[in-house]
């Protein structure tokens, strides 16, 4: 524990199992590690999943849990990465009330300025959606916070490396 | 093994189909897979597939165990002999619950077993029926991989994945769960045998740069040191690795799971590695230049206070599981793959040579032991028995034949210590989870797969009275097992923690035993009870030379201790003679 913590993307390309979740999870609770975010989705290749996990670690720490992720029969491969490695983006929603929208005229400014989006309007409330790197999505909550939000919540990250992550390639290898 | 093949050449040549119900597939795959013995208990939600049991019962052999616990270590006793997948067998809920110990032992001692479990039908699932325990879940992290089966078209191809994947790479436990509508259901039966499976890479490829980077750092060695594991075992590179360390005239100390994968009087042989290990191995652990690991994991019972293991030495680590180097000791190269491949293409590089003088300091060391230790455990003078003793004459009747299966704690010790082995797979014991109550199913495992072998089960009387029912499977299978309890009244291992580190406090450890000889002889098995030193060696040829079971409880000392001892948290060359 005395090494210094990082914030680290995990990409896992997994096969599209039940009970995977419970079997990647609980290697991070085995070792008292709490995850930040975990996402699950299709991937760019065919029956294949994708997980992307947020943890903070030490980078020796983050290896050895990609060595017990990939020993998991059914992960075909896992990487982790720094922020700099990759394009990352998650999204939020607020939920406020419309009265806001015609009393504090400054919110409109706020939404335009952070790149937000209004989904839907309606008498009692409005829901404003804003997708971007973590830092916009914390300014954005800041600035909406003192108008009073009805409801708020924040995806997982979703990431792509920067550097090519060989599955195809490998997966290819397995079929010959 | 006939009904095998057809099966196998029904399923691969013409690929014709059969017409049958799931519980006859589940069978029918077992067969496929070679299965001759599987060890379980019946109950409401795998009655199915135990009714056609009843039906093959000429090609499988069911052993009913007295407890799922015990068909988990039977199953596992069954491997670690034979190299084979051991298979258990229970219901749903209690009975599925009852074999998780034995998976987690399986799991941490890389034992290749499947474990079939009933489950509620599925349109049952989740509405807490009778006897329905998520057993997926509970299971899930002490298997290498589990399933739910819900439709009887999945039976086939789940199977044998089940048996592909706990056999190849590092072995490890598979549950597969059946719903019992799948068991009942009727589907177009095909077997095929699994070779693969995408995402999963059992052996990781041999770099032979590593090999030639790990072969110049041993030839230039001047006091090197192997350390080897259960894989040398799990590899069948028992050969590879003779001619490896006799070329390099390297000493070598094995882990508790590794013994006897060269025979004890083997001169390079110098002992027992870590808490209780020899004397020499583990001073001289933190004074080689070159330590050379192979198939072992650097558990923390070897290691002790890692900060302070082998800092002075290059580790060189051959390994199948990725996941283990740089675990917990940081390795200078790594050689990734199977032991017997890997040391198989070191050999042509590796110069040879003897290391006289440095195989000096493990004799001296060895002196020093045999004088503080090792003289009064195998031939004391004092009052009362001594577990040592009990090794040295089993060992004499024995001449290093036997396969001793021992249980956890003080006498498990003692057994990996001083029982000589001729014959690899032979010392079969709980290393990594330290299960009390291993020793005696795993036992009627071991002499079930090796009926030719003397199989000698050799147990605490704590650890002996956590299965002790399983007595009952030994009477009905009339299974030949020699049964060792070395009683000190006391659970001993615990008990020497609290003399050394806890002031004699003897909190709940001493133990008020049953008549271990009356319990035995109420199964029909032949016993007996010694308690002088007088009587010991003809006891103990007596049990020998049986063609039946034995029991034999032999009355030691109450308070002995096991030395040498690496205090917990104490470096490796910290060890203690007394």
């Amino acid at each position: 524990m005395e090494k210094e913590l990082k914030q680290f993307t995990v990409s896992v390309y997994t096969e599209n199992n039940i009970g995977l979740l419970n079997r990647i999870s609980a290697i991070f609770q085995r070792r008292h590690i709490n995850i930040e975010s975990i996402n699950s989705s299709v991937s760019e290749i065919e029956s294949v999943s994708r997980w992307t996990i947020v943890v903070n670690l030490s980078e020796e720490q983050m290896k050895k849990i990609i060595g017990q992720i990939e020993k998991q029969v059914e992960v075909i491969k896992a990487y982790y990465h720094t922020e700099e490695e990759i394009i990352y983006q998650e999204s939020c929603i607020f939920k406020m009330k419309s009265d806001l929208l015609f009393d504090e005229r400054q919110i409109q400014n706020i939404i335009k300025d952070s790149n937000a989006r209004i989904v839907t309007v309606n008498r009692q409330f409005f829901v404003i959606e804003k997708s971007g790197r973590k830092e916009e999505i914390e300014l954005l909550h800041r600035e909406l916070s003192v108008f009073g939000i009805m409801q708020f919540t924040r995806s997982g990250r979703i990431s792509v490396s920067k550097e090519e992550m060989k599955i195809s390639k490998m997966l290819a290898a397995f079929n010959h | 093994m006939k009904e095998t093949q057809t099966i196998e050449n029904k399923a691969t040549n013409t690929q014709q189909t059969e017409r049958i119900s799931g519980s006859e597939a589940i069978v029918r795959c077992l067969l496929a897979e070679g299965v001759d013995i599987i060890y379980g208990y019946p109950g409401g939600a795998i009655m199915p597939v135990y009714d056609e049991l009843y039906k093959y019962q000429d090609k499988i052999h069911h052993v009913l165990t007295r407890h799922e616990q015990g068909a988990t270590h039977s199953a596992q006793g069954y491997a670690r002999i034979s190299g084979k997948v051991g298979v258990a067998m229970a219901t749903s809920g209690p009975g599925a619950t009852n074999l998780v110990t034995g998976i987690a032992d399986a799991q941490i001692d890389s034992t290749p077993m499947v474990c079939i479990t009933g489950q509620v039908a599925s349109h049952l699932l989740g509405s807490d029926a009778f006897q329905e325990t998520d057993i997926v879940g509970i299971s899930t992290p002490v298997t290498k991989w589990n399933h739910q089966i819900t439709k009887a078209s999945e039976i086939p191809e789940v199977m044998a994945k089940a048996f592909y994947i706990a056999k190849s790479g590092r072995p490890g436990p598979v549950l597969i769960d059946i719903t019992k509508d799948a068991q009942f259901e009727e589907f177009d039966f095909v077997y095929e045998k699994c070779t693969g499976v995408r995402s999963y890479k059992p052996v990781p490829e041999t770099d032979i740069k590593s090999v030639e980077a790990a072969a110049e750092l041993i030839n230039n060695a001047k006091k090197p040191l192997v350390v080897w594991g259960q894989g040398v075992i799990l590899s069948e590179a028992e050969e590879a690795f003779k001619a490896f360390i006799e070329k390099a005239g390297i000493p070598s100390a094995w882990t508790i799971l590794g013994v006897s994968a060269i025979p004890t009087e083997h001169p390079l042989n110098v002992g027992m590695l870590g808490m209780h290990g020899n004397y020499a191995p583990n001073v001289l652990t933190n004074e080689c230049d070159v330590l050379i690991a192979i198939g072992m994991r650097f558990d923390d019972r070897v290691t002790g206070k890692l900060d302070e293991y082998a800092q002075q030495a290059k580790v060189i680590h051959f390994e199948i599981d990725p996941a283990e180097v740089d675990k917990n000791v940081k390795t200078d190269v790594a050689v990734l793959g199977d032991a017997k491949a890997s040391l198989e293409a070191i050999l042509p590089f590796i110069h040879k040579n003897t290391h006289t003088e440095w195989h000096q300091k493990f004799k001296d060391l060895y002196e020093i032991e045999y004088e503080k230790v090792i003289k009064h455990d195998l031939h004391p003078t004092k009052e009362g028995l001594t577990m040592g003793e009990v090794l040295h004459q089993i060992n004499l009747e024995s001449k290093g034949e036997a396969a001793i299966v021992s249980d956890v704690g003080q006498h498990q010790m003692i057994a990996c210590r001083y029982a000589k082995f001729n014959q690899t797979k032979s010392n079969i014991t709980s290393g990594g989870l330290g299960t009390m109550g291993f020793g005696l199913p795993a036992a009627i495992g071991a002499k079930m797969a090796a009926p030719e072998r003397e199989v000698v089960s050799i147990s605490g009387d704590g650890g002996y009275q956590m299965t002790i029912q399983e007595l009952g499977t030994i009477f009905q299978q009339k299974t030949a097992v020699k049964i060792v309890v070395l009683n000190n009244d006391f659970l001993g291992m615990v008990r020497q923690w609290q003399q050394l580190f806890f002031d004699k406090r003897y909190a709940s450890t001493e133990m008020t035993n049953p008549d271990f000889v009356a319990i035995a002889k109420g199964y029909y098995i032949n016993a007996r009870r010694v308690t002088k030193r007088e009587e010991l060696a003809e006891a103990v040829a007596e049990m020998m030379a049986s063609k039946e079971a034995y029991f034999l409880e032999v009355c030691v000392e109450k308070e002995g201790n096991v030395f040498p001892m690496v205090p917990s948290g104490a470096s490796v060359s910290d060890i203690r003679l007394s």
